[in-house]
């Protein structure tokens, strides 16, 4: 048994004529301890996909199960990192990490919970901006809170919809290795949506293509048997990295070839008409 | 220190004033100078065009009724009256002053004669009390009521009562508003059914609201001894001015940003907990602007609703001061009318204030 499965789930929005089916029979399964990647362009179904696997929306037909049960709704076992960080402007850092493992730990002495929330501000390196709130921090700092409250929320599942689709590319390659730091601490399951194969296959032992949605569905997978930790620098001249990149990067290609292909062109049809003559 | 007053100065509201505080304190004499200029002399000096427009306006106003008079007195009674009346408008006496706009200086007067009436009046309610504080000792010793004072109010004891009543009004209607508009703004069966009061009692004139309130005040508190025309004169003011509130604070509620209530769901928080902790203090911003509106709503229709409900303050004031006709009633409404305006922005500021203090700001 899987640890997390998706059986012929299928989403769309919209009724009647405006229905646009987003996701249709997507078959995913994800083993306990596992970091999936799945990358595709945008608009195609990412964040649907993983809404759903969050419980916040759900399927129109088919199954999530998560440790061989359907889910219901949102659970504090699944934890996810939205793309637009959704922080809470009216409260500060300190506060927005804190209130997630208040709710999450309600048993919790207050102690404990500032030992905690100190922790994991401090893992991502922001313990001196701890009482700033997020409109005086930049974009990379306020993914680094998001990150910080939903690990800080130790789930057993962690999702990230996108989360460093934002950030400049200096931010992003040190976030990255900070949240594989973090993660590496207790290895737990992990699922990585986005749209940079680069940054999949650098994080992730198992990179899924997403085919592009409208009725988007899941390509084959790709095993990353790259030694951890990975190392970014010496990942570029490693021919395995090479190889996988370019032949994930080959596929959406393809794909996306096809997706153009696909379009029907619609031809216009021109009146008849033909120019008054004056003589 | 320097930083500090620019700080507080620019949290208020006068942040105008800052390239004065800079030039007072030496800093860049220069730029500073100019930007002072700008952000207070020209402003200063529109002042001054206000006045000047003013005084001529009533110099104007003033010669036409003095020589409507004048041309009067001629026909109802000859040349000679005529004269002697020409002479004493020419002499500035009260008694034939033409009853036209004031003039400047004479608001000015009109001020300084009711901040004396003030001072001799509150003096004569010390002395009152003063001389009746041992005979109210024994009273209430004996379970008697106190004899109290029961001169004539002085204008800034009508100024207090006024405040009195808006606040009373205010507290009303947030007590009513904002819960309200919580609820209407969580359901949108409730906010379409109840759609229509909103409607239809929105524009619906304080005067209205007045009559309505009176006649159902005047049945419920028929045997309790309270000071009925304050009561009915609050509660006017409290419904005339509470839509802004209950409008702004649905609104504010049903529109909360999904990403947080996607981060009220991910938490799983309960119902009471997002209210609290995610609705609430997302819809603030627009839940202050409400109540800043209320309160200047609330502001204005007071004076009406005080003139009409014969409740003592302000309005009472300007109503009695244009009854009595005296020579300077004209003054001390135009006092009246410069007091309301000033305090009316100064409310509006405090509110201003207290939602910088307490509401988040994207």
């Amino acid at each position: 048994m899987a640890y997390l499965e998706l059986k012929n789930v299928c989403k769309s929005y919209g009724e009647g004529k405006n229905k646009t089916e987003v996701l249709r029979n997507i078959n995913l399964k994800i083993e306990e301890g596992e970091f999936v990647a799945i990358v595709g362009f945008t608009g195609s179904g990412k964040t649907t996909l993983i809404n759903l696997i969050a419980g916040l929306i759900e399927p129109d037909s088919g199954q999530v199960l998560f440790k061989g049960k359907p889910i219901q709704g949102t659970s504090h076992e699944r934890g996810i990192i939205f793309q637009n960080y959704s922080l809470l402007p009216w409260l500060t850092v300190y506060d927005n990490v804190a209130m997630a493992v208040k709710t999450v730990f309600p048993n919790w002495k207050p102690k404990e919970v500032e030992e905690h929330v100190n922790s994991f501000i401090a893992k991502v390196n922001l313990s001196h901006a701890a009482h700033k709130k997020p409109k005086e921090l930049s974009g990379g700092m306020r993914q680094r809170v998001a990150v910080a409250r939903t690990l800080a929320m130790k789930p057993e599942l962690i999702l990230m919809d996108e989360p460093l689709g934002a950030l400049d590319a200096l931010t992003r390659g040190n976030l990255q290795e900070e949240i594989l730091n973090i993660w590496s601490e207790d290895k737990r399951t992990a699922l990585l949506i986005t749209n940079d194969v680069d940054e999949g296959v650098f994080m992730a032992d198992k990179v899924i293509p997403l085919r592009p949605g409208p009725k988007a569905t899941l390509g084959p997978e790709f095993d990353i048997k790259i030694d951890r930790p990975r190392d970014k620098t010496a990942l570029n001249h490693n021919d395995n990295f090479k190889k996988l990149r370019n032949s994930i990067i080959e596929y959406l290609m393809e794909i996306g070839a096809e997706r153009t292909a696909g379009q029907e062109v619609s031809a216009y049809e021109l009146p008849d008409l033909v120019p008054l003559q004056f003589s | 220190m320097k930083t500090m007053t620019i700080k507080t100065v620019k949290f208020i509201g006068l942040g105008y004033l800052e390239p004065l505080i800079r030039l007072i304190a030496g800093e860049e004499v220069k730029k500073n100078a100019k930007e002072a200029f700008k952000k207070i002399m020209i402003p200063l000096l529109s002042v001054f065009f206000f006045i000047l427009l003013w005084q001529s306006f009533s110099d104007y106003l003033n010669n036409v009724e003095s020589e409507m008079k004048i041309e009067k007195a001629l026909q109802d009674q000859g040349p000679e009256a005529a004269k002697k009346l020409e002479e004493c408008i020419a002499s500035g006496d009260i008694s034939c002053r033409p009853n036209s706009l004031p003039s400047p200086l004479m608001v000015v007067g009109a001020l300084g004669k009711l901040w004396d009436d003030h001072l001799l009046l509150s003096s004569k309610k010390a002395d009152f009390i003063q001389q009746y504080a041992a005979v109210n000792e024994e009273r209430l010793a004996k379970g008697e009521t106190e004899i109290k004072y029961t001169g004539r109010p002085s204008f800034v004891d009508q100024i207090f009562t006024s405040l009195k009543t808006v606040f009373a009004g205010f507290l009303l209607s947030i007590i009513i508003a904002i819960p309200m508009g919580i609820l209407l703004g969580l359901s949108e069966t409730l906010r379409t059914s109840f759609n229509w009061i909103v409607q239809i009692f929105k524009p619906v004139s304080p005067v209205v609201w007045l009559l309505l309130v009176s006649m159902i005040v005047k049945t419920i508190l028929a045997n309790v001894d309270v000071e009925k025309s304050f009561v009915i004169s609050f509660i006017s003011v409290g419904l005339c001015s509470m839509w802004a509130t209950l409008v702004n604070t649905s609104a504010g509620v049903s529109s909360v940003d999904k990403d947080y209530i996607n981060v009220a769901k991910v938490l799983q928080l309960g119902t009471y907990q997002k209210i609290f902790k995610i609705i609430l203090p997302s819809s603030f911003p627009m839940i202050f602007t409400g109540l800043r509106i209320t309160l200047s709503v609330a502001w204005m229709v007071l004076i009406a609703i005080e003139l009409l409900a014969q409740s003592p303050g302000l309005g009472s004031f300007v109503w009695e001061e244009f009854q009595n006709g005296s020579s300077d009633s004209n003054s001390k409404i135009i006092v009246a009318m410069f007091v309301i305006g000033l305090i009316g922005f100064m409310l509006d500021r405090i509110m201003m204030i207290f939602q910088k203090l307490l509401t988040f700001n994207n």
